[in-house]
């Protein structure tokens, strides 16, 4: 019986397989990757609770972020708040928890901005070269060169503080690592035979750019804006800290701990809560992405 | 009727006093249907005539035509038509994250091609796979099946002229005669010119009617395929490689 079976896997498995299903195993296989490792999985499953936090936040906060209770000013943690309440009266641990949906709403627009101009000023300056190339470069390097939170607080001091203003400046500031990895990719397939076959059948520019260059940049971009969105966490966190991100009501946990500061010494609990998560996300986001570059990278195989 | 010509093809690197010459005033012909034969060392530039008639390196000097129209003013989507290449090396010739089926297709949506599943299932028929290939990526299929691929791929938007690039030296001695007796074939059936380049004797000995010598970036010596028997070559260098490739089968 074992023996029938073993012959039926072996007629199953010749070329028939589809396009989709094949994505959708690959996908499974990665997932089983990340989580066989302990730290890209401890990674994975803080990833995957801050995913699930924010979609259902209304349901699992116990209290309204925003409703100021002065009768229950700096409460330390107890049963009734877990994570204790601030000087107006709000429980922080609800004020965490709608905290997500800001945290993860900056990071998905910075990568949805930052993911696409980068690969796009990487590609095509590593395919064309010549003054293309050097133009393209110089303008990046001029990016890399100022640190990230000071441009950014550049940006937001000539465009105003907000949300939205820190969204597009920490963006403009966490392109060029990616354009610059882009682009050392490309030059190392661009010379490749079946880059030179493509072209012979008469592929443009932008045609071999995008269907033959971009997919296999793709696994290392990702692996990078992972990886990035460590920063852009704490670059959001420190605007909002320095009071030109997220403006006082909305539970941003940077502005969490700049109206904190002030009460830190008695009432520790203030910072405490909203620090510790901060650095459990981030840290998530690097042992996720270096789970991923492993588990994506061909090479280390 | 002519179907490649080359005259004077000069390719010099550097300016002034580094100036180097790789490629020295090359001149041959090949006829319509003909195989013609590259052979020389590593570096006396082989590959690189080749890669001047595929287009892909621009900056030489001299004239180029295929069918007696030269390649400089020809339209780019009609050249494709024209001349396809086949690469060396079968693993690096397919793109890692593309099915055959995405290698097949392109060419024809570019060309904009009529009944683009049958033209793809009898090109893999035609190179001896089925078109349950279509679905497979390159990394499923062993070197003599990629090199397959790679001609059908090359073979898709019938072309008249094929460049090959020492399409067998990267594989096996038993594939490489079974890819060696399929490019014969299907040159019989479709009346397909041949420009075959490779250092091993033994193959161009097989595959084509004439073959040019190369040394040092020229050619020293055309000749016919009977040559290669006799070694009655005129030039020293080639009488030199033909005797040394003799030498060598014996010693085998």
């Amino acid at each position: 019986m074992t023996a029938s079976f073993l012959s039926m896997q072996d007629v199953a498995m010749p070329g028939s397989r589809s396009n989709r299903n094949s994505a959708f195993h690959r996908l499974l296989a990665v997932i089983r990757e990340l989580l066989g490792n302990p730290s890209s999985g401890f990674g994975f499953i803080v990833i995957s609770i801050l995913l699930l936090t924010a979609l259902v936040a209304p349901l699992i906060a116990p209290y309204d972020p925003n409703v100021i209770n002065l009768g229950q000013t700096l409460q330390p943690p107890s049963a009734e708040h877990w994570f204790g309440t601030d000087e107006l009266g709000r429980d922080i641990l609800s004020r965490i928890i709608y905290g997500t949906r800001i945290s993860l709403t900056i990071i998905t627009i910075v990568s949805v901005i930052v993911g696409p101009v980068g690969l796009v000023v990487g590609t095509t300056a590593g395919y064309f070269g010549g003054w293309y190339d050097t133009i393209m470069m110089r303008v990046t390097d001029i990016f890399l060169s100022f640190p990230s939170l000071i441009l950014s607080l550049a940006f937001v001091a000539a465009l105003g503080a907000g949300l939205e203003n820190a969204i597009i400046a920490i963006g403009l500031t966490a392109w060029p690592p990616i354009a610059r990895l882009a682009r050392a990719e490309t030059l190392t397939f661009r010379g490749a035979d079946y880059i030179s076959a493509s072209r012979m059948q008469g592929a443009s520019a932008l045609r071999i750019i995008v269907k033959s260059i971009m997919p296999m940049c793709l696994p290392s971009v990702l692996v990078r804006i992972t990886l990035s969105m460590a920063t852009v966490i704490l670059t959001a966190a420190g605007l909002g800290f320095l009071g030109l991100g997220a403006q006082p009501p909305l539970p941003e946990w940077g502005a969490m701990i700049a109206t904190g500061r002030r009460y830190m010494l008695d009432n520790w609990w203030l910072v405490a809560f909203p620090g510790g998560a901060i650095l459990l996300v981030s840290l998530a986001f690097n042992l996720l992405g270096d789970g991923l570059r492993d588990a994506l990278d061909p090479k280390q195989r | 009727m002519t179907a490649i010509s080359v005259r004077n093809l000069s390719i010099d690197l550097g300016y002034g006093l580094a100036k180097k010459r790789i490629l020295g005033d090359v001149s041959f012909s090949v006829e319509a249907g003909e195989s013609f034969g590259l052979v020389g060392e590593s570096g006396s530039g082989k590959s690189t005539i080749l890669r001047c008639i595929a287009r892909l390196l621009t900056s030489w000097e001299g004239d180029i035509e295929l069918e007696g129209r030269s390649i400089k003013d020809m339209p780019f989507a009609e050249y494709c038509r024209m001349v396809q290449m086949v690469f060396q090396d079968p693993y690096g010739s397919l793109h890692p994250r593309q099915s055959i089926r995405t290698a097949l297709q392109e060419p024809l949506r570019i060309h904009r091609m009529d009944r683009p599943l049958q033209r793809m299932e009898q090109a893999l028929t035609d190179v001896g796979l089925n078109s349950d290939f279509l679905s497979r990526y390159p990394h499923e299929l062993s070197g003599g099946q990629r090199q397959r691929v790679a001609i059908a791929r090359a073979l898709i938007l019938e072309p008249r002229i094929l460049l090959l690039d020492e399409p067998t030296s990267a594989l096996d001695v038993s594939v490489q005669a079974e890819v060696l007796n399929l490019l014969a074939n299907l040159r019989a059936k479709r009346n397909l010119t041949y420009l075959f380049v490779s250092h091993d004797l033994a193959v161009i000995d097989h595959m084509c009617e004439r073959l040019a010598v190369m040394q040092h970036g020229r050619v020293v010596e055309i000749m016919g395929r009977d040559v290669l028997a006799t070694g009655q070559a005129k030039d020293p260098y080639a009488r030199e490689l033909i005797h040394a490739s003799l030498e060598y089968d014996h010693a085998v």
